[in-house]
């Protein structure tokens, strides 16, 4: 624990070491750039609610990926787990009668968003456990193939008039905004608080969270002590296929309110950044969610400073410090 | 032995803030069996790569040969020139290619310009017909057992004019029979052709066989050297620090005993064929055999990781052929894996959890009792004299026969224990530890299991059990009385002698 912490400590240090160096390549001064971005977007409403929407997007799918990693899978999926949840999401919440009330209407379109992720996921799994088809290959391939049948469906029957969004979900359906002079931020933000608080419990108080980190440790370990690994796979894939459908809410209940071509794009795979930032341990994934959500707000927020590409480039510099620091700080840790 | 001195040596070491050795000395006389003894971690492996020159010393004495040496600037490059071989734990050689190919690597002969190999592959026949050693120079190296392999390593040192031949831990993976070849030529090659020879064990019996002198090793420290006569009680103290206890005699079984363990025709692919065997309740039976004889798939047979093609298994007298290896366990069956890094132990997780893995009547179903867990914890570091005695310490963080009382802590501890299936429990454990885990084994049965030993280890086996089954090429070939009389006929048997 303490080793995950110092892990990604130096990792952060050392990319803020390089992303000063990238800015004074841009011919700016790098204190003045890092405070403008803190000031501007901790200071603005707007910002500081586009950061938490952001991050509640990334902490679902960044969950996602983690439980997976937990379990010795690596699913880069979260991409089309997560398109498959916004277009049920979606069709469920177009589909209900007019006047549904909050209370059965959220529910539904929760339920069918993780179940539709969750469909995906435990095909994944299955494929994996029964088949022995790497997950990573089939995972990647199933983008491809949900992100298309969800715009053929959408062109078939959801788009109207010309336009990639399909038809309202009923106005019960909803998620209430955080009032954030106008942010995107929304009550999904609990939704993916309580997700975290319960990985955080599964994971670390329950025998199936030993379980799944067992498997993923040592597969032979868990065998030889009576594990089911391919069960617990199977499951983990589902959960985590659950946890990346799950972001739709934040997109489609809390924000877009429809089906949209390209809805919560990229969310999938910036989720694996999170869980390799977070190091797996849900709170991780939620810091490492705010953090990477702050650095892609930040830098248009210092757009007239900095080119905007700066800071997508410094997602990817954080994520290189901590591939780099972590086998770094075992070496270290070990003597 | 009161010759001249081919080795002085007084050597440090520390890997990233921890002493390895810590001034620790050998000398060895020319023309001498030296051996180097103490238990795991006590620095012998790095003490010798020092002097071979694979590894390089932090500060230090050495004097090889009468050479004042720079411990800074000694490497194998030089070690070589120097007239020093080793033959390492693992070997060295490049697999794809030949014996000979590997003798010449690095002094490549030629002639004309082109490489010549027919002179270099003559007197490596040579050479190994000379000392007992036959070699075949052009087989490839991965394609030999790990005794050829070894012999073609001593025999190419030998022929680039070692002096001083270093073995490290070289028996680990012989069969007694092969042992005993390698030790007899050892002490020849010491003199007849006036060899220095340094072989590094922890094997007491093999020291009494092959060694003029012993140094033993605890702690990165020199305890003490000894000179004929030796004294294997006096070195087994000094090794461990303290005197070992007595080993029992294994309690009789009564012949009405009920059968805790049954296999009738059990057949894995061409790994296993046809095994019959029975252990009763209170009855430690061991299976011997060289590594790769079926030993792996035994342990997995019965344990349910690995489906059986053909027999039945039998537990108190139910068929769990088929049953998960979760329902094995619940009946009562307790499995140390062989390998304690791949099966054994979850090395990123803690001791305490490490402890509880699987073990849901300590946990609870669902819930993890998280206080039940250290009590079980703290009973088992308790119970086995595990250190440190911290059930939050990281199991990777523990040493090698540390780590095994845990998988034994675990496996031993499981309520209503009927079978304990224990593959290779001590191997790369240290003496203290193995007489913990020996007496865990010991007791297991005491109280009504009965326990299968797998080890590759027969001084193991005849210590401890009450018979032993000999395993070769997935059969049984052979059943005696555990008793040292026995040792010859079963050390026949595992090499397909007739005994």
């Amino acid at each position: 624990m303490r080793r995950e912490v110092a892990t990604v400590g130096i990792a952060l240090l050392a990319a803020l070491a390089i992303g000063s160096a990238l800015i004074l390549v841009a011919g700016r001064s790098p204190g003045h750039v890092w405070f403008a971005m803190l000031a501007r977007t901790l200071g603005d409403p707007y910002l500081f609610g586009q950061i938490l929407y952001k991050a509640t997007g990334l902490a679902l799918t960044g969950l996602a990926v983690a439980l997976a990693l937990d379990a010795g899978l690596f699913n880069i999926g979260a991409e089309g787990q997560l398109t498959a949840g916004v277009l049920a999401c979606a069709v469920v919440g177009q589909a209900l009668p007019a006047g549904t009330p909050a209370i059965l209407a959220i529910p539904a379109c929760t339920l069918a968003a993780a179940l539709a992720g969750a469909a995906i996921g435990v095909t994944i799994g299955a494929l994996r456990v029964t088949r022995g088809a790497h997950e990573v290959i089939t995972s990647i391939m199933l983008n491809a193939i949900v992100v298309g049948v969800a715009l053929w469906i959408g062109n078939a029957v959801l788009f109207r008039g010309g336009a990639t969004r399909g038809g309202a979900i009923v106005a019960g359906a909803e998620l209430p905004p955080l009032g954030l002079a106008g942010s995107a931020a929304n009550a999904s933000i609990v939704i993916a608080a309580l997700c975290v608080g319960g990985m955080w419990w599964l994971r670390a108080r329950t025998t199936w969270g030993a379980a799944w980190r067992a498997v993923g440790r040592d597969p032979a370990a868990a065998r030889s002590v009576g594990i089911g690994v391919g069960r617990v796979q199977i499951l983990a894939m589902l959960g985590s296929g659950a946890l990346a459908g799950l972001a739709a809410t934040n997109f489609v209940l809390g924000h877009k309110h429809a089906f949209e071509e390209g809805l919560g794009r990229g969310t999938g795979l910036l989720g694996i950044s999170a869980a390799l930032l977070g190091r797996l341990h849900p709170l991780g994934v939620a810091l490492a969610a705010i953090l990477l959500g702050f650095l892609s707000v930040g830098g248009l927020a210092v757009n007239d400073l900095v080119p905007k590409e700066l800071t997508e480039m410094l997602q990817g510099v954080v994520l290189l410090s901590v591939a780099v620091a972590v086998p770094w700080v075992r070496r270290r840790w070990a003597q | 032995m009161s010759g001249t001195p081919m080795l002085e040596a007084t050597l440090s070491k520390s890997y990233g803030g921890q002493l390895v050795l810590r001034g620790a000395t050998i000398a060895a006389m020319r023309g001498t069996v030296h051996a180097l003894v103490g238990e795991n971690g006590a620095g012998k492996s790095t003490l010798v790569k020092i002097v071979a020159g694979v590894i390089r010393a932090d500060r230090g004495d050495l004097v090889i040969d009468d050479r004042r040496i720079d411990v800074a600037r000694w490497d194998r490059v030089a070690a070589r020139r120097a007239g020093i071989g080793i033959v390492q734990q693992h070997g060295a050689m490049a697999g794809t290619l030949t014996v000979v190919e590997n003798a010449v690597l690095g002094v490549e002969p030629r002639r004309a310009g082109l490489l010549s190999l027919a002179a270099t592959a003559d007197a490596l026949v040579a050479l190994g017909r000379e000392i007992g050693m036959p070699i075949d120079p052009h087989a490839r190296a991965d394609r030999l057992g790990l005794g050829a392999a070894q012999r073609a390593e001593i025999v190419a040192a030998l022929h680039h004019g070692a002096k001083l031949l270093v073995l490290d831990e070289p028996t680990a993976v012989l069969a007694p029979i092969e042992v005993d070849g390698l030790l007899a030529t050892l002490r020849a090659l010491a003199r007849e052709r006036g060899t220095t020879v340094i072989i590094v064990t922890h094997k007491l019996d093999e020291v009494r066989a092959v060694a003029d002198d012993v140094t033993v090793l605890r702690e990165g420290r020199t305890v003490t050297t000894f000179r004929p006569p030796l004294e294997p009680r006096a070195i087994a103290r000094a090794m461990v620090g303290a005197d070992l206890p007595d080993v029992p005699l294994p309690t009789p079984v009564a012949a009405d005993a009920p059968v805790a363990l049954a296999l009738a025709g059990v057949t894995v692919g061409a790994a296993l064929v046809g095994i019959d065997l029975t252990v009763r309740a209170g009855e430690l039976v061991g299976v011997a055999g060289v590594d790769g004889n079926g030993q792996h798939e035994l342990a997995h047979a019965i344990a349910g990781l690995v489906a059986v093609d053909a027999g039945t298994i039998a537990l108190r007298g139910a068929s769990i052929t088929t049953a998960t290896p979760r329902a094995r366990l619940q009946r009562g069956l307790a499995h140390v894996p062989e390998d304690r890094h791949h099966g054994g132990l979850v090395l990123d997780a803690s001791v305490a959890d490490n402890l509880a893995l699987g073990r849901a009547d300590v946990t609870g179903r669902f819930v993890i009792d998280r206080p039940a867990v250290a009590a079980h914890a703290t009973a088992r570091i308790e119970e086995l004299d595990i250190r440190p005695p911290d059930g939050a310490a990281l199991a990777s963080a523990l040493s090698g026969g540390n780590q095994q009382k845990v998988v034994i802590g675990r496996e031993l501890s499981r309520p209503g224990l009927a079978v304990v299936v224990a593959a290779q429990p001590t191997r790369g454990v240290d003496l203290g530890a193995v007489a913990k885990i020996h007496e865990q084994l010991r007791a297991a049965a005491a109280s009504g299991a009965g326990v299968l030993v797998i080890s590759a280890d027969l001084d193991e086996l005849l210590a401890l059990c009450h018979r032993v089954v000999v395993l070769l090429r997935g059969e049984l070939v052979g059943e005696r009385v555990a008793t040292a009389a026995a040792r010859g006929e079963i050390g026949a048997l595992m090499t397909g002698a007739k005994p």
